[in-house]
C-alpha cells in the first residue's frame, strides 16, 4: 500500500523493462549525485549477470542520470521527493519491485555495494540463482564488509570507472558482533572500522551489517529497513542455528573513497538517512578531517575464498 | 556389441537435443522419453530438432511427477521401444537430458565390451544404507503414499505417520527382497528382456505403483531375480546433497571431472558451455582402459554437505548462528581461564608465556580496556581493546578473539576486580579450563599498605563478586573443566598447581617445572586478614592460612609426586 502510493512519486525517464525476460535477473538501486561511481557500478554487475537495471534517480544533480538514461540495460525512473520520507528509497523501490520482480530474482543493492558470493568468478549469478531454486531457498544473505584504503581516506583518487578495491582493498576481518532480533528473526550484525574508530564510546548506535540483497521476488515482500530486514520475517531466516552454515555472501562496501568526505558532509547536512543521519554527523563531527581506518591487524582483500576461510561468509553445502 | 540410450528428457531441451545428437553421432540408437506436462509446441519443435537423425524415437509419453510409479512406466516403455526398434542393441544405458558424457563413447562400449552379461546397476537392500532422506527406507516398500510429497508435503508426512500409528503395512511380494540405489543404470538387454518378460510382472507392477520413489527402487530390486552379474554402482557419477537434491556441476568442476574417469556424469549445469565444450573429452589411449574413480568428488560433496549441517565449530556469523543448548562449546579452541594466579605471582603471565608458548593475556575484561598478550590497542582480527565494545557483546568479544586465533592456546587472566558479564559463559564452555585461586583479591588488598579497616567495604565486595562466580562455576549447567582452591590450599603446595596447570595448557609438550615463579611476599598476609575479621568481615573465600605456610624463609619442602585430580 505505502510503496504504491510512494510510486506515485517516481516519473519514468526511460522504460526498457519490455525487455525483462521470464526468468532475468534484476538489480533495483536508487542513486543520487553517484556519477562518478556509476561506470564501474554497471560494470561489475553486467559481468555478474544482471540482465536488468531497475534505477531510481533521486533528484542528482550531477550527470548520473543522463548517462543512465543511455545504459540499453536500464530502465530509470526519477523522483524529487526526500529520501528519508520514503524509507531511504525503500518505498520507491518496493514499488518497482512489485511491479517487476514477481517471480524473479532481484538483487537489491546501493551504488556503493558489490555483491560478492561463493564460486562469483567462476559462475555468474544465474548459477547462484538456479542452485538456490533448486535447492528451495528464497533469499540469500550478504554481510556488508566495509572496505577502506591504508592511510587517510581523503587521499584516494577516485575516478569515474576505477574499481574502488584497487585502493579501498582492506577490511576488518574478526571483530563483528551479533546478536538476534526476536520480532523479525533477522540476525543484527554490528562491527567493522566504524563500530571500532567512530562508535567505540556507544556501540548500540554503531551502523547494521546484515542484508538480504538477493531474493526470489514475491509481490507481498517488502523490505523493512534499508535491505537490512525483510517482511515476511521468514525471509530473514539466511542463518542456520543448529550448528551448520548456510551459503552465504558479502557485500563489499566501497564507501571509503576520497568521495566519502563530501558525502558525509552533505548527508549529514539532510539529515535523511537512518535516525537523521546521526552515522554521517558522527562522521563528520568527529572525523571530517579524515579518518585512517586501517590498522596493524587490517585484512588485505583478494578474494571471495579469503573471506570465506577466515568465516565472513560461506559456501555452506554449495561445492 | 551396440549401446543403447533411453533418455529421459522434462526440460532444457536445447542441451537435451545436444546429447541426444551425441549419443546417436557415437552409433548408439536413442529412444526419448519426454514428459507430457511439456507443451506441443515445445514437443514438437525438440523432435522436429532431432528428425534428421535416423536412430532416435520418442516413446510414449507420461505425467512423470517426482517419485512416482510414471517414471518407472515411461522407463519401461522407453526400454521395450529400444530393444525391439534396435535388435542390435546389447546394452541399454538409462540417461538423462541434464546427463552429460565425459569420456568417449566408445570407450563405455569396450568397457562394457570388456565385462561381459554384466548389469551395472547400485542395488543395495535397504537395511544397509543410510541414503535416503527423510527418514523412510524400508517404510517406502512397506507404506502407502497416494499424496505427492512435493506438492501435498503435510498430508504425506500426516498420512506416513497415521500409517505408523496404526501399524499399517503392505505385504512385498513373494520372492522380492527390496533393493535401492541410483535411477541411472545400464542393463544388458537379456535382462532387461527377463524383467520386462517375466510372467509376474503384472503383480511386481502393481505393487511398485504404490511404493515411494519406486524409480530407485523398481530396477533395482528386480535386476537381483534375472541378472547373471551385478556390479552394484552406477556408470552415471550422480552426487546427492543433503536435501536429497543431486548436485550440479559446473564449468569449474572440470579438472575435477576429468580425474574421475567416470564415463557420465550429471547434474550438469546448462549453461555450463566450458563443461559442454569439454566433454567428452577426446579420445587417450593412454587412459583408455582408466578405471571410474569418484573419491575426489566424494569428498568434495561430503565436505559441502558437513558445512552445512555441522559448520565450523566456533565461528559465528552472518549464516551460522547456533542457539546455545545445540552445541557443547562455544569457542573454537580450548582456552583457559587463571583467576586470581597475577594477584599471587606478579610476574605470571610472562612465566607462564616463557613455560608453555601459549598466548598469555592480561587482564582481558578488565574494567578500564582489553589487556590483549602484546598489550596492543588492536588485536588479531582488528579487535578493539574498548571496554564498551567488548562489553556490548562479551560473548562475542571472546568468541572472535578465540576464532581469529584459534591456531593457539589462549590464556587469561580473571578475577572479581574484572567485568563479569562473562562468567556464565565460561563456565558453561566445554572449551573453557577454568583455574580459581580464591581469596587471592585479598593479596592486592594487603599489599596496598592501607588499613584493614579503610579497606574493608572493598574486601567485601570483592569477596561478593567472587562468590557469585563460584556459585555460577558450580551449578549444575557448568561444562568448563574447573578447578577450585582457596588462597590456603594454594599457597600450602603452590608448584603441584602450577605443574597442574602447565600439563593442562601444554600437554604432553608440558616438562617438570624448573623455572620457579616469585611469588609475593605474604608475610604478613595473616594478620592482615585477622585484623579484616576483628572489623566484622570474614574473608571466608582465602581459606585458613597460617603464619607457617607463608613463611618465606627456606624452602626444604621435598617435591610430592604430581597426581592430577579431577574437578
Amino acid at each position: 500500500m505505502r510503496a504504491r502510493r510512494k510510486g506515485r512519486d517516481l516519473t519514468s525517464v526511460v522504460d526498457n523493462t519490455a525487455q525483462i525476460g521470464a526468468g532475468d535477473i534484476l538489480l533495483f538501486c536508487t542513486f543520487r549525485n553517484e556519477d562518478v561511481r556509476l561506470p564501474f557500478f554497471l560494470d561489475y554487475y553486467r559481468k555478474l549477470g544482471v540482465d536488468h537495471f531497475l534505477m531510481v534517480d533521486n533528484d542528482s544533480s550531477d550527470g548520473g542520470r543522463a548517462y543512465m538514461a543511455q545504459q540499453p540495460d536500464v530502465s530509470l525512473w526519477a523522483t524529487k521527493a526526500a529520501y528519508g520520507e520514503a524509507r531511504y528509497g525503500m518505498d520507491w523501490l518496493s514499488y518497482l519491485q512489485g511491479r517487476y520482480a514477481h517471480g524473479r530474482w532481484a538483487l537489491t543493492v546501493d551504488v556503493d555495494e558489490f555483491f560478492v558470493y561463493p564460486f562469483c568468478d567462476t559462475r555468474p549469478l544465474r548459477a547462484l540463482a538456479d542452485w538456490l531454486d533448486a535447492s528451495e531457498v528464497r533469499s540469500f544473505g550478504a554481510m556488508m564488509l566495509d572496505m577502506y584504503p591504508k592511510g587517510p581516506v581523503g587521499e584516494t583518487r577516485y575516478q569515474k570507472g576505477d574499481d574502488p578495491f584497487a585502493v579501498a582493498n582492506w577490511f576488518d576481518p574478526g571483530n563483528y558482533t551479533i546478536s538476534r532480533n526476536p520480532l523479525l528473526r533477522n540476525l543484527w550484525i554490528q562491527g567493522g572500522p566504524r563500530a571500532r574508530q567512530f562508535f567505540a564510546n556507544k556501540p548500540k548506535q554503531a551502523p547494521a551489517l546484515n542484508k538480504v540483497p538477493f531474493v526470489k521476488w514475491q509481490r507481498h515482500y517488502a523490505y523493512v529497513s534499508s535491505t537490512h530486514m525483510m517482511l515476511p520475517r521468514g525471509l530473514n531466516l539466511v542463518y542456520e542455528t543448529q550448528g551448520g552454515e548456510k551459503t552465504s555472501g558479502v557485500l563489499l562496501h566501497a564507501k571509503f573513497l576520497n568521495t566519502f568526505h563530501d558525502k558525509a558532509a552533505e548527508e549529514a547536512a539532510r539529515g535523511e538517512h537512518y535516525a537523521a543521519g546521526q552515522e554521517y554527523k558522527s562522521y563528520a563531527d568527529r572525523h571530517g578531517s579524515d579518518p585512517d581506518l586501517w590498522c596493524a591487524w587490517s585484512e588485505k582483500y583478494i578474494n571471495w575464498r579469503q573471506l570465506e576461510v577466515l568465516g565472513l561468509m560461506s559456501k555452506g553445502n554449495w561445492a | 556389441m551396440t549401446l543403447g540410450v533411453v533418455m529421459l528428457v522434462h526440460n532444457r531441451f536445447e542441451r537435451a537435443a545436444e546429447m541426444v545428437r551425441l549419443w546417436a553421432d557415437a552409433g548408439c540408437p536413442v529412444v526419448v522419453h519426454v514428459d507430457s506436462n511439456v507443451e506441443a509446441q515445445v514437443y514438437d519443435g525438440f523432435v522436429k530438432t532431432l528428425d534428421d537423425l535416423p536412430d532416435v524415437r520418442f516413446s510414449k509419453r507420461y505425467r512423470c511427477e517426482w517419485g512416482t510409479w510414471a517414471m518407472v512406466a515411461a522407463t519401461q516403455d522407453a526400454v521395450a521401444l529400444l530393444l525391439e526398434d534396435f535388435a542390435e542393441a546389447t546394452h541399454v544405458y538409462l540417461a538423462s537430458g541434464a546427463c552429460l558424457p565425459l569420456r568417449p563413447v566408445a570407450e563405455l562400449c569396450t568397457y562394457l565390451d570388456r565385462h561381459p552379461d554384466t548389469d551395472f546397476i547400485e542395488s543395495a537392500t535397504t537395511a544397509d544404507v543410510p541414503w535416503t532422506v527423510g527418514g523412510l527406507d524400508r517404510e517406502r516398500f512397506t507404506l502407502r503414499f497416494p499424496f505427492p510429497w512435493k506438492k501435498r508435503r503435510l498430508l504425506f508426512d500426516r498420512f506416513v505417520r497415521l500409517q505408523q500409528a496404526v501399524g499399517f503395512k503392505r505385504r512385498i511380494p513373494e520372492g522380492l527382497v527390496p533393493h535401492m540405489g541410483s535411477q541411472w543404470w545400464c542393463l544388458t538387454r537379456q535382462t532387461l528382456e527377463a524383467i520386462l518378460g517375466d510372467p509376474r510382472r503384472g503383480l511386481y507392477d502393481r505393487y511398485f505403483k504404490r511404493v515411494w520413489i519406486p524409480d530407485e527402487s523398481y530396477f533395482q530390486t528386480l535386476v537381483r531375480l534375472h541378472a547373471r552379474r551385478i556390479e552394484s554402482r552406477s556408470l552415471t557419477l550422480s552426487k546427492f546433497d543433503f536435501q536429497g537434491k543431486p548436485h550440479i556441476f559446473f564449468d569449474d568442476h572440470r579438472e575435477l571431472l576429468s580425474r574421475t574417469n567416470c564415463f557420465v556424469a550429471r547434474k550438469i549445469w546448462p549453461q555450463a558451455s566450458l563443461l559442454y565444450r569439454s566433454f567428452p573429452r577426446a579420445p587417450d589411449p593412454a587412459l583408455a582402459a582408466a578405471e571410474p574413480r569418484t573419491g575426489s568428488v566424494d569428498r568434495l560433496f561430503s565436505h559441502a554437505v558437513d558445512r552445512r549441517t555441522l559448520g565450523r565449530p566456533g565461528l559465528y556469523m552472518q549464516s551460522r548462528f547456533p542457539t546455545q543448548n545445540r552445541q557443547n562449546g562455544f569457542a573454537a579452541a580450548p582456552y583457559a581461564v587463571l583467576h586470581g594466579l597475577d594477584a599471587v605471582i606478579p610476574d605470571f603471565k610472562t612465566w607462564l608465556t616463557r613455560q608453555t608458548g601459549a598466548t598469555v593475556h592480561g587482564r582481558l575484561f578488565g574494567k578500564d580496556r582489553a589487556h590483549f598478550a602484546d598489550d596492543s590497542t588492536i588485536y588479531r582480527g582488528a579487535l578493539s581493546d574498548s571496554a564498551r565494545l567488548r562489553d556490548y557483546n562479551p560473548q562475542m568479544f571472546l568468541t572472535n578473539l578465540i576464532w581469529n586465533a584459534r591456531d593457539t592456546h589462549h590464556c587469561f587472566q580473571f578475577g572479581p576486580e574484572d567485568h563479569q558479564k562473562i562468567t556464565t559463559t565460561l563456565a558453561d564452555d566445554t572449551m573453557a579450563s577454568i583455574w580459581v585461586i580464591s581469596g587471592a583479591w585479598s593479596v592486592a588488598l594487603y599489599q596496598s599498605g592501607w588499613s584493614a579497616s579503610d579497606i574493608r567495604t572493598e574486601a567485601a565486595r570483592l569477596q561478593r563478586i567472587e562468590d557469585k562466580f563460584l556459585q555460577t562455576l558450580r551449578s549444575s549447567h557448568a561444562r568448563a573443566r574447573i578447578n577450585i582452591m582457596t588462597l590456603a590450599d594454594f599457597v600450602e603446595a603452590p608448584m603441584e598447581v602450577l605443574q597442574a596447570i602447565i600439563d593442562d595448557i601444554a600437554g604432553h609438550r608440558g616438562t617438570a617445572l624448573t623455572d620457579v615463579p616469585q611469588m609475593v611476599d605474604l608475610t604478613g598476609l595473616p594478620s592482615f586478614l585477622q585484623d579484616l575479621k576483628n572489623q566484622g568481615m570474614h574473608p571466608f573465600l582465602t581459606g585458613d592460612i597460617t603464619t607457617q605456610q607463608v613463611d618465606q624463609t627456606p624452602k626444604s619442602r621435598r617435591r610430592k609426586p604430581y597426581i592430577v585430580s579431577g574437578k
